[in-house]
């Protein structure tokens, strides 16, 4: 399943490359990207796991750009 | 952001002032006047460099920003110092509101969302958001107002612009009982439409979701760029190191100070950011700039292929020709024209055929039925049928040679009706698809645009394909073929380019979706209203016009252009600045100003992309 969600306030483009790489890194994640022109970010995963990956995903962004704002959109 | 800018400020005056203090009775003042400017400056930089490490991330820009400026107050050199940072903050200021203006400038591009619908309540209009109103409601369009979803006319006629949806500024008539798409204005009358299909599911929503999700598909330069960055940063850090340590280690004589002052230098310019941004901010310029001329393009990667497209490979009909059929060419024997085809459109007038719809639209009079006695078609021939008394016969050269009657035998490219009138051969009307106007132009704008090979394929006999590519020029045509043939002739004309070029494909959209899939660049045109076509090509230009193509090209050629200038820029004024500080002729400052000025100058080049207007 393919689910997107919004980094609010993404401002620097590596950082948003560091984001999704690190989320494709994760277990269960098919393929992510983040769309650093509309600071979105596209997680393609398996069902039972999305959940867990989303929660894991926002502590990424937290991790990497403590002012941005993982939010779904 | 502005409070942002207004410390920075702040710091810079006070920097200003430290540079322009002179005491030479006490040597503290000057450097505590840095220290407060730099404090003034650098300290949520400073904080965030601190709380990454917490979080185990190292290599950070704030880190290195942080190590870079501390480590010149260590060494004395407290204005290269106080500078690193004043740039550097100068740089991130400059670059978040560039992205926010090139953000906010797409979405004004795009500002095609309607915000509410006037549905019919009974006798009242209710104001609506879009999202709610039903399929089968109808709604109300003013004059000014945007067509909020797609649907049918039922009251009212009025000239509508859809230069937002096709970059088109000739404004269309419509009328009752046309269609008409959501993302439209209305400029005159009031219109009453039927609503057709749901918000989600029209013309507007669809565009804008393909606009907005296209920069997410990755271009192979920002690939390379990411990956780029994520090498260069640690082995510049590395070198900054090896600088630092090694030389006075192993050089006699050598001085500590002037090696570090030297691997600052390095982290300054060890900040890949000026490369990263401007890759993304150029191709989501193009995307908005080609879909300010109708030209939809899905993903970044689609745009920079354009670019390298060798061949073009042409569906004929729907892309270069009309895909109507029209009468051309009306030659009668023994009476007038307009009585042949009178009496061909009566003949043909119960028959539901592309071919006598043509017939009856040239005729253009209405039918009185009562004047045909007697019909009898025969599929794949034609028709018999008795008009005013008269017995017709209307159909191909197959019915002529079963009744016996001898016919105009020359060689005619398009589909002939020839005609008898009780038995005896009245003449021929031939019906022909029509090349469109700018089909001839497209493919020369194609030719010097660079491509290398332009072939058609179509279904059609063979001397209407060759009549048609030497009309227009084009180099090859594959005739005859059946729509399972297409594929297979794609995957044999792959072999005809090199490894790095591009076949692109142009197909209406509508049943040639396995072969636009196949191409590596399948362009799908008349996009507009056809949600097949948005659905199954990369490119899709909305309206009819194949010269739409060359224009395509020609952004994406634009776009990387400015892509590779500002790779080649960055990296080599990068390189430049390591080298020449690393060998003690370039200073902090001349770093400073390479790593800031050229992220400076990639946006501002970058912003070119944007304006596509013309090309």
């Amino acid at each position: 399943m393919k689910k997107t969600y919004k980094l609010e306030g993404l401002d620097c483009a590596n950082c948003a490359a560091k984001i999704e790489r690190a989320v494709n890194g994760l277990d269960g994640v098919t393929a992510a990207t983040v769309n650093f022109m509309t600071a979105k970010l596209v997680i393609e995963a398996e069902e039972e796991k999305m959940a867990a990956i989303a929660a894991v995903a926002e502590k990424i962004v937290k991790k990497i750009e403590p002012d941005v704002i993982l939010k779904k959109a | 952001m502005k409070k942002r800018f207004w410390r920075i400020l702040a710091g810079a005056a006070v920097f200003l002032a430290a540079l322009l203090i002179h005491d030479r009775n006490n040597v503290w003042v000057q450097p505590i006047f840095f220290l407060i400017s730099y404090l003034i400056i650098a300290g949520d930089v400073l904080i965030k460099a601190f709380r990454n490490i917490l979080n185990g991330q190292i290599f950070d820009e704030n880190f290195l920003m942080g190590i870079a400026s501390l480590g010149a107050f260590c060494i004395r050199q407290y204005p290269e110092g106080v500078a690193v940072m004043l740039f550097y903050q100068v740089g991130e200021l400059f670059q978040s509101y560039a992205v926010n203006k090139s953000r906010k400038s797409i979405a004004d591009l795009m500002d095609i969302r309607p915000d509410y619908a006037n549905v019919q309540r009974g006798a009242e209009l209710v104001r609506m958001d879009p999202d709610e109103v039903k399929i089968g409601d109808l709604i109300v369009i003013k004059a000014g107002e945007k067509v909020p979803l797609d649907g049918t006319v039922q009251e009212g006629s009025s000239m509508i612009d859809t230069s937002a949806l096709t970059g088109e500024s000739l404004p269309r008539e419509v009328e009752v009982g046309d269609d008409i798409l959501s993302g439209c204005i209305n400029i005159n009358g009031v219109l009453t439409v039927e609503v057709k299909k749901e918000f989600g599911e029209s013309t507007v929503s669809k565009i804008l979701d393909l606009v907005e999700n296209a920069s997410g598909k990755k271009s192979k330069s920002e690939q390379f760029i990411t990956k780029f960055a994520r090498y260069y940063t640690p082995i510049v850090v590395a070198l900054a190191v090896m600088l630092a340590i090694l030389p006075p280690l192993l050089i006699k004589g050598a001085n500590f100070g002037s090696w570090i002052y030297r691997a600052l230098s390095f982290l300054v310019v060890s900040c890949p950011c000026a490369l990263v941004i401007s890759i993304p901010l150029s191709f989501f310029g193009g995307i908005g700039g080609a879909s300010r001329r109708g030209i939809l393009v899905k993903g970044g990667n689609y745009l920079e292929a354009l670019a390298q497209t060798e061949i073009v490979v042409f569906d004929k009909t729907g892309t270069l020709t009309k895909g109507i059929f029209n009468v051309q060419e009306i030659q009668p024997q023994g009476m007038a024209k307009e009585m042949l085809l009178e009496l061909a459109a009566y003949a043909e007038s119960y028959s539901n055929h592309p071919i006598s719809s043509s017939l009856k639209r040239a005729y253009g009079k209405t039918i009185h039925n009562e004047r045909i006695t007697g019909v009898e078609e025969i599929p794949g021939q034609g028709v018999l049928a008795t008009v005013d008394g008269k017995k017709i016969i209307a159909g191909n050269v197959k019915l002529m040679n079963e009744k016996q009657i001898s016919y105009f035998s020359g060689e005619l490219i398009g589909t002939v009706v020839h005609i008898a009138v009780d038995d005896r051969y009245a003449g021929y009307i031939l019906i022909a698809d029509e090349v469109k106007e700018d089909a001839a132009q497209a493919i020369q704008a194609l030719k010097k645009n660079g491509i290398q090979k332009i072939i058609m394929l179509t279904g059609d006999s063979k001397n209407v394909g060759a009549k048609i590519a030497k009309e227009l020029g084009i180099d090859e045509v594959y005739a005859e073929l059946l729509p399972v043939d297409k594929v297979n002739k794609l995957e044999e004309l792959f072999a005809k380019k090199s490894s790095k070029g591009k076949l692109a494909f142009v197909g209406d959209g509508i049943n040639d979706a396995p072969v636009l899939a196949r191409a590596d660049i399948g362009i799908a045109m008349g996009g507009l209203g056809s949600d097949a076509a948005i659905e199954a090509a990369d490119v899709v230009i909305m309206t009819d016009e194949p010269s739409k193509i060359a224009t395509a090209i020609k952004i994406s050629k634009k776009t990387l252009k400015i892509v590779y200038q500002n790779i080649s820029m960055a990296i080599s004024v990068k390189v430049i600045v390591l080298i020449l500080s690393a060998l003690g002729i370039a200073t902090m400052w001349a770093a400073i100003f390479a790593d800031v000025g050229v992220m400076i100058l990639a946006v501002l080049n970058s912003f070119r992309a944007l304006n596509m207007r013309n090309l």
